[in-house]
């Protein structure tokens, strides 16, 4: 078995014990929450943190509330709870099936929200043991200096892997960092950076507290679809992860669109939806829409080594992204 | 024949409790005192010479007890005693990304980890060859007499040449197979101990204890009888640890050296390096059949990529020919197979070791001919039937088999006549069948002693104790000869006592390869058993066996031990000469051949290229089955590691410059084994034909049943959306291209 190096773990019970322990070890320290990605992180030596602060035992962190007009969800709960949530089944399906697409059910009960939206991004020359890293040659990301996807020593373009973020990102969320120093909201794709090296604005001494995902305008109906591509039925990691949003009227003329791609660069992509505005959803606007995405990605080699066919399936999974949202009308019927 | 509750009864395991209730012992779950634990330093190069190691910083750290490297051992092992081509730690130079150069002995496996990076070693890179027949002039391995071949086999059976002109039609192909692996759940673990007697101890996860202490002997320079080789549970080898490895010399090593027990458990990574996987074949085939459906003629030219050691690719390089004629016979045959040495973890034997590759081959070329013919192809291969206690067109005896059996069972199961072509598009069935060894009938180095013994001993209590050498890989071979001790001795599973794999306590067996411990071992359970039975109904003048109270049983042991004396008996398996008349035709040569037949339900995803399987039906003729409900686990399990290889799991080397010869994601994470999600539903079905030289009639089912799992996938993907795929894995990036390029052609 794979050996961690040495660390000091912290076992806080409150929220100001978590910030107050990241203020006082800043870059020294990492959080772990359900320690999915941290610990096989460790393992395969990509950070070397001398702090490990552990969120199991903070109270006030996890939970799904209801608000008038949104529903927020505390970053320690597990995707497993948002998954099967029925508060979360109604006001946002798309997000219980993206988040029963995560990893596989052990690794669902364990890893939380706030992990998968602070997931390190994830690449075949990275996401490996020290010794197959240093057979490489080490990669720009950690220990190395040449990103051997761009070929260049400047731009690390390590896939963001999170398929909670897609959706989301499509359901316009927003979430809550805290710090010693304060409270600042942020939407969550504004959380989002283009740098694989690290993908998100937090800074030491930061915390992801809670997600905050608005509810439906009761005037218009929100369809939410969801599409992964993956090798096997479970366990894998997205070669891409496709979500997508519709509110439309009783014709289904669509009011307002979101379209999201999740694990083709750093930061997870939203495509231009304004000119769907108007337009009737059906199969033509789903098939002009999956062209239209199509033209606009460029998969790379970061985590598949087979760019041309990831190319021509995200033309695939965002028809079914769509028509995975069409179908919740007829569940909805 | 078969009794209530021995031979054929559906029963559990003897160790399953014990399994299930976590209280087996595996390797590692040992803990000696005073024990270090033991990490190998591993080569970053593909090919390069070792200029110098330096260990000095290592040993300085505090916790680190001992370092060794190479030079100490410098005696080279291997399984086949003609191709001894690796040392535990290179000597002068490394052979592949993975390959052990150097390992330390440390109080905790973090220490011994930090020493590993203390230690620094200066190469010579050396230009490195990936692929069979590339770069000659930069040898490999030492052992290659010509370029980098570890065997050539050439071998021709009547005129293949004139029967192919002769035939009405042919079919000519080129057939990839890629690298799978074995991936046993449990890593491979080791732990040596050597005592102030200058006896040493090696336990260890093997399938081959008996090679390893002849292996251990010869490398460590210990006499044989200063060695005991132990082997504990093994969680799954699938012929994984099937020979030595650098670990259980190295643990010997540094324990000589420390006086302490060593452990050494490899990490993932290291099981993926330790490889001995399926080897990678490019297979020309050409096959020819006249009008009706005779099969005239099968060419094959096989290039088969060994890895950096022999292993036992000899044995391969034989297998990927010998092993392919029957159950589907043909009139003229000819195979040239030649393996080499390339920069990358060595390859072995597989589960179906050496015939997996070929029979996809040629169970493809049967579907094409069967269809070029307007023929069924289950008509086809029964028209061809090899017949029950014929001789095959290499010589191989075979006895019983039931390949009309098998092929009307999966057919009927499935409602192939009902169904076949009438799937619509994207969705199909396919066909395919196969034949394996049950044992090979030469070991592995040539001597005169039995293959396996069994000793029973009979306790005035009532309990029966077995010894055996035989390896129990999870497989269920303890538990066949618990049943065999019932079905002879009467008495209740509880009542025995099963002790096996420990030198010092058990008769040798030569180990868990071949598929040949159910029969060998079965022959030599029984003979033991017969003669302590016989002894006790003299002397009781009871038959034994049910129905039988535990009293009167009682009484009759002590009857017969109060005449007797203690009751103890043995029981051998000897392999009698059999095979062609040929050099090379006792390679193959089997006391007794299974055979299987696959139908495979396919879907294929048109716009992604993924295929699904919906369901397999396998029938196997076992013999018979001692155990009915091992025998279905072990055709499920096959047909499942079958399917697995169709579209999932393949060894990916890097191509770009900075991963060539890296292995592409040594991990359970990108070597993609299927989970239950990717699994389909599996229908077992039994077939009994009982052969004359297995024990009860028994045959193999630990192998066979994955052969054709492959070539019926294979087949059902051409029923459902009309390509042929030629290049395993079929990927759904390769099956898109191949759909896209059968649209153009259009
Ligand atoms: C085999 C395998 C397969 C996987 N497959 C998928 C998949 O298909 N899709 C997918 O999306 N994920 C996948 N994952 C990743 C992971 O399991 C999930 O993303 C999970 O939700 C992570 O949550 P966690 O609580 O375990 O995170 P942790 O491992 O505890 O943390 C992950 C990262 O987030 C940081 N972090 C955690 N909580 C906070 C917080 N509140 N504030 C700030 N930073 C924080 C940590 O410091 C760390 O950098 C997989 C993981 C494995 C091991
Ligand atoms: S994208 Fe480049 S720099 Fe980033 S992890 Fe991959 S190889 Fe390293």
């Amino acid at each position: 078995m794979l050996r961690m190096q040495p660390f000091t773990a912290h076992y806080p019970t409150t929220l100001d014990d978590v910030t107050a322990l990241l203020d006082a070890h800043g870059a020294s320290a990492m959080i772990c929450a359900g320690g999915t990605d941290v610990v096989p992180n460790l393992k395969h030596e990509l950070f070397a943190p001398e702090h490990v602060i552990h969120l199991a035992h903070v109270h006030g962190l996890h939970g799904i509330t209801e608000h008038s007009d949104k529903i927020t969800i505390g970053s320690t709960t597990t995707i497993d709870a948002i998954a099967s949530n029925n508060l979360l089944q109604t006001h946002a399906p798309g997000l219980c099936d993206a988040a029963s697409h995560v990893a596989g059910p052990q690794l669902r009960r364990m890893g939380t929200l706030g992990g998968n939206l602070c997931l390190d991004t994830r690449c075949l020359y990275y996401n490996q043991t020290y010794f197959w890293r240093e057979a490489l040659g080490f990669c720009l990301k950690k220990d190395g200096t040449t990103c051997h996807v761009t070929q260049t020593g400047k731009r690390c373009v390590a896939a963001s892997s999170n398929d909670t973020a897609t959706m989301l990102i499509c359901l316009d969320a927003k979430v809550d960092l805290v710090a010693k120093s304060g409270l600042r909201t942020l939407s969550l794709i504004d959380f989002y950076k283009a740098d694989g090296m690290k993908n998100n604005v937090l800074s030491p001494g930061e915390l992801l507290l809670r997600v905050h995902v608005p509810k439906a305008d009761s005037t218009i109906k929100r369809l939410e679809g969801f599409a992964k591509l993956r090798h096997r039925s479970s366990i894998d990691y997205p070669m891409l992860s496709v979500g997508v949003r519709f509110d439309v009227d009783d014709d289904l003329q669509i009011k307002n669109a979101r379209a999201t791609l999740n694990a083709l660069a750093a930061k997870p992509k939203v495509i231009q939806t304004d000119w769907l505005t108007g337009i009737r959803l059906d199969e033509a606007t789903i098939n002009q829409l999956a062209d239209y995405t199509y033209a606009r990605c460029t998969p790379l080699t970061n985590i598949c080594d087979d760019p041309d066919w990831r190319k021509e399936m995200v033309r695939v999974y965002m028809k079914r992204a769509c028509q995975n949202a069409l179908a919740r009308l007829e569940a909805r019927a | 024949m078969t009794s209530e509750h021995g031979v054929g009864k559906r029963q559990r395991k003897i160790d399953g409790l014990d399994k299930a209730t976590g209280r087996t012992q595996y390797a590692d779950d040992i803990a000696l005192p005073g024990m270090l634990h033991a990490k190998i330093k591993r080569s970053t190069r593909a090919h390069a010479h070792i200029l110098s190691i330096d260990c000095t910083k290592a040993l300085a750290i505090p916790g680190v007890y001992a370092v060794v490297t190479g030079e100490e051992m410098p005696v080279k092992y291997g399984v086949i005693p003609w191709t001894k081509d690796e040392y535990p730690l290179c000597v002068s130079k490394v052979r592949y990304i993975g390959d052990a150069v150097a390992a330390v002995a440390a109080i905790d496996e973090e220490t011994a980890n930090q020493a590993l990076k203390a230690i620094h070693v200066v190469y010579e890179d050396l230009p490195a060859v990936f692929n069979p027949g590339e770069n000659p002039d930069s040898k490999v391995n030492e052992k290659a007499k010509v370029d980098n071949i570890t065997k050539h086999v050439a071998l021709t059976f009547g005129d293949v040449d004139q029967a192919l002109q002769d035939s009405d039609v042919v079919v000519d192909n080129t057939f990839v197979f890629s690298n799978t692996t074995h991936t046993p759940i449990e890593p491979h673990c080791a732990i040596g101990d050597y005592n102030a007697r200058g006896m040493l101890t090696v336990t260890s996860s093997t399938q081959v204890p008996h090679y390893l202490h002849r292996a251990l002997a010869e490398v460590l320079e210990l006499p044989e009888n200063h060695i005991r080789v132990i082997q504990p549970a093994v969680g799954g080898a699938f012929g994984g640890k099937s020979e030595p490895f650098d670990l259980e010399f190295i643990v010997a090593k540094l324990s000589m050296k420390t006086g302490r027990p060593v452990k050494c458990l490899y990490t993932r990574e290291e099981v993926f390096y330790a490889h001995r996987g399926r080897h990678p074949m490019r297979m020309h085939f050409r096959c020819g059949a006249s009008k009706d459906g005779r099969i005239k003629a099968v060419k094959s030219k096989i290039d088969i990529d060994g890895g950096a050691y022999a292993s036992f690719g000899m044995i391969t390089a034989f297998y990927a020919g010998q092993l392919l004629t029957g159950p589907v016979g043909f009139d003229s045959y000819a195979f040239d197979a030649t393996r080499y040495y390339t920069n990358k973890p060595a390859c072995g034997p597989k589960r179906g070791h050496g015939s997996v590759q070929p029979r996809f081959a040629l169970e493809v070329h049967l579907d094409m001919i069967a269809e070029k013919l307007g023929l069924d192809p289950i008509e086809l291969r029964k028209r061809n039937a090899v017949p029950e206690g014929s001789v095959t067109v290499n010589g191989m005896q075979v006895g019983s088999l039931g390949l009309a059996e098998c092929l009307d069972a999966v057919a009927n199961a499935s409602e192939w006549y009902a169904r076949k072509g009438k799937l619509g598009f994207g969705r199909g069935l396919g066909v395919a069948s196969s034949m394996y060894i049950s044992g090979t009938n030469y070991p592995v180095y040539p001597n005169e002693m039995p293959q396996c013994a069994v000793q029973v001993k009979v306790d005035r209590s009532g309990r029966v104790t077995l010894f055996c050498g035989a390896s129990d890989i999870g497989q269920g071979s303890n538990s066949v000869l618990a049943y065999i001790a019932c079905e002879e001795l009467g008495v209740e599973l509880d009542d025995v006592c099963v002790v096996t794999s420990d030198t010092d306590l058990t008769p040798v067996d030569l180990g868990a390869y071949s598929s040949r411990v159910t029969l060998m071992m079965g022959i030599a359970a029984k003979e033991a058993c017969r003669e302590i039975r016989m002894k006790v109904e003299v002397a009781s003048e009871i038959p034994l066996g049910p129905p039988f109270s535990k009293g009167e049983r009682q009484q009759a042991f002590r009857a017969a031990e109060a005449k007797f004396g203690a009751l103890c008996a043995t029981g051998n398996y000897r392999t009698t000469p059999r095979g062609g008349d040929y050099k090379g035709g006792t390679i193959g040569a089997s006391p007794a051949y299974s055979c299987t037949a696959h139908i495979a339900d396919v879907s294929v995803d048109i716009d992604t290229g993924f295929i699904k399987v919906n369901k397999i039906w396998v029938a196997h003729d076992c013999g018979k089955a001692i155990n009915p409900i091992l025998a279905e686990g072990q055709i499920e399990g096959s047909t499942y590691m079958g399917a697995a290889e169709v579209n999932l799991e393949e060894m990916v080397y890097g191509d770009d410059e900075v991963r060539r010869g890296m292995l592409v994601g040594p991990s359970l994470l990108d070597y993609r084994i299927p989970t239950s999600m990717d699994t389909p539903p599996i229908q077992a079905m039994i077939v009994e034909k009982p052969d004359d030289n297995g024990p009860y009639g028994a045959k193999e089912a630990g192998e066979g049943p994955l052969h054709s799992t492959i070539p019926a996938i294979a087949n059902a993907i051409y029923d459902a959306v009309g390509i042929r795929l030629f290049e395993l894995p079929f990927s759904p990036n390769k099956v898109l291209r191949a759909l896209q390029e059968k649209e153009r052609a259009h």
